[in-house]
């Protein structure tokens, strides 16, 4: 069990897992349980564990990564691509938010590229992420070339905007009113940004972190089993 | 006037009379709007309403009995399965994601599956036997899902034997899956790292009935509708969808394969080992609702091909795993169906309870603990009886999801629905919706 192992281990192993040397840590955990701190006797308020996502890959990328990479390099503005990662053969390009229309255009019209089926978009939420806590996650196919492609884009929760791409990718419309409902993002220039799961009057977005499961106590021949929340949980 | 009606009373609001109209009241309608009746009427069909797939809901704006604008309102069956997924087991995770898409349930958990199982990295070490049992599983279900694409389509038409020799078939196909899953639906068989049990004895004999079955009847739908004129004339030529809009929209499945273009990722992105089966990507090239009903029936008949291969290999495959050999993922226990008709697995609890402290320990870690999935993310999209379904799985590293997005082909393809009405008759507008088949539980999720 790797929970048991003291804490001044990497951050790779904690989870038992083998990731690459260059992940990024995004959090730190603590305590197991609902337990932190002192005034624990079960040990488990010392445990601590590092989230840590792949980091960014140097080239060369392998396979047909470093061609599309170069390509679209060459084309987008400086400093558009912010990062690569490949991980586990798929290819995540982190785009700057201001540059994701011209990016998407790119991808869409390039003889190389020609990324033309956009599979939607859906967010993510790291609210221990400073300055870029909610993250928009596209996925492409590039029928002609039969490749998939992923492109993330980062907005801080201050500043929850994005461009809409639904200009490039009209097919995007509806995965676009989905990750504003759920997770809040503005899809600046979306012809209809309106909520499409929730109810219009609905306060808050439900997909976010902040925002609780709900639930109520269940019970049954007298035992209660808590809403699945609050149950006890590992980090 | 029904105005006695308390079901099909009028009211006035500030954006003109309100009519609720049960059915066979149009005429009320009409009168009730008085001498100088407006041109435009909105109607809201839906969300409950018969043709409608479930609780979809259309606002159509007419002129007369044509269609000025159409848009679609979602969200009735919304029931937030991705974020309960994030406080459940990856295991769990299974039983949840069965429940989005009720007509295609297999394909939620497959989906589901490689893309955690691409996290796993144990992509090469899922056994031979779980693979075929998985297309196995898949391909029935393509034929069940349809079985009621074209059996409810019939319905809305009118075409009532459609519909009732379509569940007919359908019947059968959920009676294998409740044979060998244990559940008409619902079933939670595919599990990251395998399927959750072997074959039950006399599948195989059930399968291969199935087949003989299948054969004969199969060839009714075509026989009943193909040269049909009234189908036709209600089919053909509705809903129009060409390849551009396709690719525009991101439409994906037998929409897209009825403007005559083969796209299908059992052949262009096999999984599961689809490159190793015989079968063709039936196409036609109508690109209207028409079109889509022909790439449907022909679809069941290579789906049935392939059903049939899987039958003689599982049938060389006694005996083998159905799941990973990994102690570290694979559910410790198979269950078998016990004389009281519920699974249960005495081997196991005897191992566990009488024998063995460690396996105890194990049962215990990894039932209510859990595996625990390394960092990052994966997309796998499978090809559903609609088109590209696939779960954009994120894990921080923990027992749980961090994140499951799952493009259901139903959402992304109702985005046709204004397209593909806007212009038309009312009456097509059931139609065209039909043949883009939505489910409504995939839709909303």
């Amino acid at each position: 069990m790797s929970d048991t192992q003291p804490e001044n281990l990497p951050a790779t192993s904690a989870a038992g897992d083998a990731q690459t040397p260059g992940a990024e840590v995004i959090e730190q955990r603590e305590g197991m349980f609902g337990v932190r701190g002192t005034g624990d006797t079960s040990g488990f308020g010392g445990l601590r564990r590092q989230v840590a996502l792949p980091g960014g890959t140097p080239k060369p990328y392998g396979s047909w990564f470093d061609g599309a990479v170069d390509r679209l390099e060459g084309l987008a503005a400086d400093g558009a691509i912010e990062k690569v990662v490949v991980d586990r053969n798929e290819l995540t390009l982190h785009i700057k938010r201001e540059n994701i229309v011209e990016v998407c255009r790119h991808l869409r019209d390039d003889e190389a590229l020609r990324f033309e089926f956009c599979s939607g978009v859906s967010g993510v939420h790291y609210p221990h992420e400073t300055g870029s806590e909610l993250h928009a996650v596209y996925h492409f196919l590039s029928i002609t070339h039969n490749r998939r492609i992923r492109l993330e884009v980062s907005a801080p929760d201050s500043d929850p905007h994005i461009p809409s791409i639904v200009s490039v990718y009209p097919a995007n419309d509806w995965h676009e009113r989905e990750t504003w409902d759920f997770f809040g993002i503005i899809f600046d220039g979306h012809p209809a940004l309106t909520r499409i799961q929730m109810p219009d009057d609905w306060p808050g977005h439900p997909q976010r972190k902040d925002y609780p499961l709900g639930g109520i106590d269940v019970e049954y021949k007298g035992a209660v089993i808590p809403p699945p929340d609050t149950r006890r949980s590992y980090n | 006037m029904t105005a006695t009606d308390p079901y099909a009373t009028t009211r006035d609001t500030t954006e003109g009379k309100v009519f609720t109209v049960t059915g066979q009241d149009w005429d009320s309608v009409v009168s009730g709007l008085g001498e100088e009746p407006e041109e435009r009427v909105v109607v809201n069909m839906g969300p409950q309403h018969p043709s409608t797939h479930g609780v979809l809901r259309l606002i159509l704006e007419l002129d007369g009995e044509n269609v000025t604008e159409a848009r679609c309102g979602i969200g009735y069956l919304h029931t937030g399965i991705e974020k309960n997924m994030e406080f459940r087991s990856w295991t769990q995770g299974v039983t949840f994601c069965t429940r989005m898409d009720y007509l295609s349930p297999f394909y939620n958990e497959a989906a589901y599956c490689l893309s955690v199982e691409r996290l796993l990295g144990i992509e090469d070490q899922i056994p031979e036997k779980a693979n075929v049992m998985r297309v196995l599983l898949m391909e029935l279900n393509r034929i069940s899902s349809h079985l009621v694409c074209i059996a409810t389509g019939g319905m809305e038409i009118g075409a009532l034997t459609v519909m009732t020799i379509g569940f007919r078939e359908r019947e059968k196909t959920l009676d294998l899956f409740e044979l060998i899953t244990g559940l008409r639906m619902n079933h939670a068989f595919i599990r990251p790292g395998g399927v959750a049990q072997d074959l039950p004895p006399g599948a195989l004999d059930k399968i291969r009935e199935y087949i003989t079955w299948m054969n004969r009847h199969l060839k009714e739908y075509a026989e009943l509708c193909n040269a049909n004129p009234i189908f036709k004339a209600r089919l053909q030529n509705v809903g129009y969808l060409d390849l551009a809009g396709c690719m525009a929209l991101g439409i994906s499945g037998p929409t897209v394969r009825s403007t005559g273009y083969a796209l299908d990722l059992r052949k262009s992105q096999p999984y599961c080992g689809y490159e190793t089966y015989d079968f063709d990507v039936p196409t036609w090239d109508s690109s209207d609702s028409y079109g889509r009903f022909r790439v449907r029936l022909q679809e069941m008949h290579e789906s049935l091909k392939i059903v049939e291969q899987c039958a003689d290999r599982l049938e060389k495959m006694d005996g083998q795993p159905v799941m990973v050999a990994d102690k570290k993922i694979a559910w410790p226990s198979q269950l078998a169906v016990g004389a009281d008709g519920m699974g249960n697995s005495l081997d196991h609890i005897k191992h566990i309870m009488g024998e063995s402290m460690e396996a105890l320990i194990h049962h215990f870690k990894l039932v209510t603990e859990g595996f625990r999935v390394p960092a990052g993310q994966a997309y796998v999209p499978i090809e559903s009886p609609r088109g590209e379904m696939g779960a954009h799985v994120v894990s921080d590293g923990g027992t749980k999801p961090y994140r499951v997005h799952f493009r259901d082909p139903s959402f992304a393809n109702l985005q046709a629905m204004p397209i593909m009405c806007e212009g038309g008759q009312v009456a097509d507008v059931i139609v065209a919706v039909a043949s883009l088949d939505p489910v409504m539980g995939g839709v909303d999720r």
